[in-house]
């Protein structure tokens, strides 16, 4: 009954090789409602920035389909903004305009001057970045830069917004900054958000939702709710509990040899874990 | 601050060395005050005090620096499309390498006699051989700059939507633009070079036909002062060049 922005089913993907083809990830699903946050977590080379693209419509998958609002999606779509794992700024923009980039392309929805205007002063505002509007890519510090990238996805508005490691290059202390950052500015706004990170306390602090993606071809190993409020960090023991089972779930996929043709019984998703934690249920 | 202030300072010392081991070589080499004596540093920048204090170098200067002005764009014109076309189509690309490369290796002045004679004499001529010297630097350039082009940018763009017009306009073409600028200031570079002998050949003004007159006038103190003229507006047009890519790269 709940509405579904962002529906993904049975994607699998993979790339040629020198021999034939190597598959990445097999079987995968996902359905987004308005306002949650899924993370889709996973350790590097399992294929998540691959998976991105595809619920972003930049890469077509081998099998399966993306769905937004209802609709297949057949490329990239002015309702989704992305962020990717890099900031991607073009160093001849300032920071102003980089966050503007976009906001006036044809197939985006047309915006009266005074309401981009709005939106893009709005935007660097929410990342903290007014006092550094003039400067130029080559200027700022990795953490600015991830803050204008994400200032840029802000600004278009978007229903869904797909981030990839956003926050992979800063240090703890932005990183922090910026994860509260990101709260905050998906709550004002209700959008819903898919995050992909390799950090399990970030998706243990951000997520409604957890996904964990392992093995090779990668498939998701098992999925929990966090029905934890905002903010986490006191709930140490309750996180604690949960973060011991994810990693034990990924631990036991490793040691299956070779994935067999027929499903491994997945592992404890069911696992209780005290409070409010639970597994999902679908 | 203080590196700069060093090096603009060891700059100018050397450009101080380079007037006094000319003077040294008149001095030492040629007879007090025969023929080597009008070529000297002091009769040379006389001459050119004077020179420009009239204003018919100023009528030569004018004409030389439109030609180059006219070769540049008309090598931009050409240049660009076909650079940004050879460097996104790799078929293209070699298909077309060992031909520019053996265009690029001929003197664009050997074509002269062939152009005079298709042309006429004039300033055509001079447009289309500066032109053809103008378009390799540019070309090459440009063609690198599209191969060199971040992946991350058109990934961007596509996410965002763009339509080819607007990933070529707001992507392909900033994204190419500071190897473009280096193509041009390598094809100053070479324009400057090719303009004077271009110059010397059937036309009544600019730089390298005033060189002529200045010989057959025997006035060899201004043929000097010329010569140094030469060298300075090509520094300025080289230190402009550089400044301009220097803005837009932000570096
Ligand atoms: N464009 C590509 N061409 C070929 N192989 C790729 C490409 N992109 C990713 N891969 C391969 O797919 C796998 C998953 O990569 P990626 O999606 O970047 O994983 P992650 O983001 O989880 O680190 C890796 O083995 C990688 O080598
Ligand atoms: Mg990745």
């Amino acid at each position: 009954m709940t509405e579904v922005l962002l529906e993904a089913r049975g994607i699998s993907l993979g790339y040629p090789r020198e021999q034939g083809w190597q598959s990445v990830l097999e079987n995968f699903d996902l359905q987004l409602a308005p306002g949650e946050v899924i993370t889709i977590l996973g350790p590097s080379g399992v294929g998540k920035s691959s998976l991105l693209r595809v619920l972003a419509g930049l890469q077509q998958a081998r099998a399966g389909s993306v769905s937004l609002l209802g609709e297949p999606l057949q490329g990239p779509h002015p309702r989704l903004a992305v962020a990717f794992q890099d900031p991607s700024l073009l160093p001849w923009l300032s920071l102003e305009s980089n966050v503007a980039f976009g906001l006036d392309f044809a197939r985006q929805p047309t915006l009266a001057a005074s309401e981009r205007r709005a939106r893009i002063d709005h935007a660097i505002e929410a990342v903290g970045l007014q006092h550094a509007r003039e400067q130029y890519p080559a200027q700022l510090s990795g953490g600015m830069a991830q803050r204008t990238a994400l200032a840029r996805c802000l600004a278009r508005q978007p229903q869904v917004l797909l981030l990839d490691e956003p926050f992979g290059a800063l240090d703890e202390v932005t990183r922090a900054d910026m994860q509260q950052l990101l709260l905050q500015l998906i709550a004002r706004h209700n959008t819903a958000a898919v995050l992909i990170t390799h950090d399990i306390d970030e998706a243990l602090l951000l997520s409604d939702r957890v996904l964990l993606l392992g093995n090779h071809p990668a498939r998701t190993l098992g999925q929990w709710h966090i029905d934890l409020p905002q903010p986490r960090e006191q709930r140490v023991e309750e996180l604690g509990a949960l973060r011991i089972d994810i990693l034990k779930t990924l631990r036991r996929a490793s040691r299956t040899p070779e994935p067999s043709s027929e499903p491994m019984p997945l592992p404890s998703e069911t696992a209780h874990v005290p409070g409010r934690l639970h597994p999902h249920s679908s | 601050m203080g590196k700069h202030a060093i090096h603009g300072a060891l700059g100018v010392a050397g450009l101080f060395g380079l007037i006094l081991l000319w003077w040294l070589g008149v001095h030492l080499f040629g007879e007090a005050d025969g023929l080597s004596a009008r070529f000297s540093p002091q009769a040379t920048l006389g001459s050119l005090i004077e020179l420009l204090g009239q204003a018919e170098v100023y009528e030569h200067i004018w004409v030389s620096l439109k030609r180059i002005l006219i070769g540049l764009v008309l090598a931009l014109l050409i240049g660009v499309p076909l650079g940004l076309l050879v460097g996104s189509y790799r078929h293209l690309e070699a298909a077309t390498t060992p031909a520019f490369q053996f265009l690029r290796m001929i003197s664009p002045l050997s074509w002269m006699p062939v152009v005079v004679m298709l042309m006429g004499v004039g300033d055509q001529p001079i447009y289309f051989l500066l032109a053809f010297a103008a378009l390799w630097p540019i070309l090459l350039n440009t063609a690198a700059g599209v191969r060199q082009l971040d992946p991350r940018w058109l990934q961007l763009s596509r996410s965002l939507s763009a339509t080819r017009w607007e990933t070529l306009c707001k992507v392909i073409i900033p994204g190419v633009l500071g190897h473009v600028l280096t193509g041009v200031r390598l094809a100053i570079g070479i324009l400057w070079i090719v303009l004077v002998p271009c110059e010397m050949l059937g036309v009544s003004a600019g730089l390298g036909y005033f060189i002529l007159d200045t010989r057959d006038r025997l006035a060899y103190s201004e043929l000097m002062a010329m010569v140094l003229l030469i060298g300075v507006l090509g520094f300025m047009l080289d230190a402009m060049a550089r400044g301009l890519h220097r803005r837009w790269v932000h570096a």
